[in-house]
């Protein structure tokens, strides 16, 4: 009980914060909007159809809605280093609160937010002649939420064990784009050469970004948006499982991290 | 050992070969104004952290109220509260959600926190400009927030570390008045580190510490006692046959400086009323100067205690760099 009332407590002051700093929301979506537009109509015509009624831009918009899950619920952990740089994170180990909760709590507020951030560019489905039923629209949130929980928890896990602002910023956009390009968000996977999709398999957002592309746009028999491994072709299930596999690890090492931390 | 609310043994923190921390031991009763002052870089805060579970000692033992502060961090954490000397405000809140927060985060009941949070905002003048952002406010209005958070959870021992540090004089006396209620109402433990001699002077007790051991540990009076007597100086119509009475009447050796003379008793405030009514040489003026926390620290210390300035900060860092090269 305790333990979920200081979850509570943290995961609530990180709401108020992103409450009281409305306009970050439009600078998150800007760049993952300027992605789909600008690509989406710039290379619609000449790559045809990938599937079934689904346009270059349709193929990209669930790759869109990953990628700002991702990068908000990655680059949240960034108030843990701005905490500790303005002396918060003091107030905070010091109290009765114990670690584990406080960083469950993070990873939870980094996931809320980007959730957020996902559902705006979730809305524009209309726009680009994507219906869904709500059943649809309810998986979709789930595992967005698995996923910004997944890199909520990474991106914890690093701002444990990086001092400054500055070198935490430089590794995460290190981190963030190749696991954004190489996540099959932007292009289908196949037919890649060796090397890439080597890269792309070993990428844990692959296996987010998949699954919610299966889930908007329709599988079914002979599933072109699905991904193989090892010449199997996993199933729906399968890739929520790695990625939810994914996030047990991180979300563990998150809480190991933030309880042994330096001052 | 029971009514010692703080128990402190043989304690060293080292960071690589500078031990911060050498081996100190103490004990603070339940209660107690316990003062622990020193040069800047002396280990206050590096003791501070380790009570307060933040860092963990190199070796030592150190308990609060009966819970060790290495093997029961989350207990300990219950029962203390802290004002640091840095900052540890969350800016982009307004003062009363810092405050909110905080009560949520130590478990202060619903019906007493809204009381709780107005009456300290009021007294550190704060509930005006409560539905502001911290970031918005001054230097001296984030110390007093931080001051009034402090107490809002009532703890059993309450850190204050340089907690009126570039406060005016009146809210320095606004936030004592408190302090020492809480203490009246609550028992409250404070261990205070401070530049301030007159709150120094408000300790039970006084701990020195330099170069991470502890040089003196006693009360303010007896402290000051051990420095130096108290001095009085006098002005008479005959200096040179004052010089003289007192030499035969108290067997003690006036200095003369040309303007007066200043000789040394063991007890000035007793000293005085007799020595006005037996005196036969006529007085001008009489000045009784009765040593200070001041010139306790100076000769214990061989330095000037004042509040942080560039020129402390400085010189403790040069201190710092002289340990680490002198072995």
């Amino acid at each position: 009980m305790r333990h979920l009332l200081g979850v509570y407590i943290i995961w609530y002051r990180d709401l108020l914060r992103f409450w009281h700093d409305k306009m970050r929301l439009v600078g998150s979506v800007t760049l993952p909007l300027l992605f789909l537009f600008v690509f989406g109509s710039g290379l619609s015509g000449r790559m045809g159809a990938l599937g079934p009624g689904v346009d270059f831009t349709k193929f990209m918009f669930p790759g869109i809605i990953g990628m700002t899950v991702l990068m908000s619920s990655f680059m949240a952990g960034v108030s843990v280093v701005w905490d500790r740089e303005f002396g918060f994170l003091k107030e905070v180990l010091v109290s009765p609160v114990s670690r584990v909760a406080v960083s469950i709590g993070k990873t939870l507020g980094s996931a809320t937010v980007a959730l957020i951030q996902g559902i705006i560019i979730l809305l524009l489905a209309p726009l680009l002649g994507i219906s869904m039923s709500a059943g649809t629209v309810l998986a979709l949130l789930g595992l967005m939420f698995l996923l910004a929980a997944t890199m909520g928890s990474f991106g914890v896990l690093l701002a444990t064990r990086i001092r400054s602002m500055e070198a935490f910023q430089a590794i995460m956009q290190m981190l963030m784009f190749p696991m954004i390009f190489l996540s099959g968000a932007f292009f289908p996977l196949q037919g890649l050469p060796a090397w890439m999709n080597v890269l792309v398999k070993i990428n844990p957002a692959t296996y987010g970004i998949a699954p919610l592309r299966q889930i908007m746009l329709g599988g079914g028999a002979g599933n072109p948006f699905a991904i193989s491994l090892f010449g199997y072709t996993l199933s729906l299930w399968t890739n929520i499982l790695i990625l939810a596999g994914f996030g047990a690890v991180m979300v563990l090492l998150a809480m190991w991290s933030f309880s042994n931390q330096r001052n | 050992m029971s009514d010692n609310i703080i128990h402190v043994e043989n304690l060293v923190k080292k960071y690589g070969d500078l031990a911060a921390v050498n081996d100190i031991s103490f004990a603070v009763s339940t209660g107690e104004i316990f003062g622990f002052l020193g040069p800047n870089g002396a280990g206050k805060t590096t003791t501070i952290n380790i009570l307060c579970t933040l860092t963990r000692p190199t070796s030592g033992k150190a308990m609060i109220d009966g819970l060790d502060v290495v093997r029961q961090q989350s207990q300990v954490r219950q029962q203390i509260g802290l004002v640091f000397q840095d900052p540890s405000l969350d800016e982009r809140l307004s003062g009363i959600q810092n405050m909110r927060f905080h009560a949520l985060v130590y478990n202060v009941p619903g019906r007493e926190r809204e009381k709780r949070i107005e009456e300290l905002l009021k007294m550190v003048d704060l509930w005006d400009k409560r539905n502001n952002e911290v970031r918005t406010y001054s230097g001296g209005m984030k110390r007093r927030l931080e001051l009034a958070r402090g107490l809002l959870h009532h703890p059993k021992v309450l850190f204050l570390d340089e907690p009126t540090l570039g406060l005016d004089p009146q809210t320095r006396n606004h936030i004592w008045e408190y302090v020492l209620d809480l203490r009246q109402r609550e028992g409250t433990t404070i261990f205070l580190t401070t530049h301030y001699m007159d709150e120094a002077d408000k300790a039970d007790r006084i701990a020195i510490i330099d170069y991470g051991k502890l040089v003196a540990m006693d009360t303010p009076a007896r402290l000051k006692e051990m420095v130096s007597k108290d001095i009085v100086s006098v002005k008479t119509e005959n200096d040179a046959r004052a010089a003289e009475e007192i030499r035969s009447r108290y067997q003690i050796e006036p200095r003369g400086n040309g303007n007066g003379l200043t000789f040394e008793v063991a007890r000035g405030e007793e000293f005085l009323p007799v020595f006005l009514k037996e005196f036969g040489t006529r007085i001008l003026s009489i000045n009784l100067h009765r040593p200070s926390l001041e010139d306790v620290f100076l000769k214990l210390t061989g330095r000037q205690i004042r509040p942080e300035d560039v020129t402390n900060t400085f010189k403790a860092m040069v201190r710092a760099h002289g340990r680490r090269t002198r072995r």
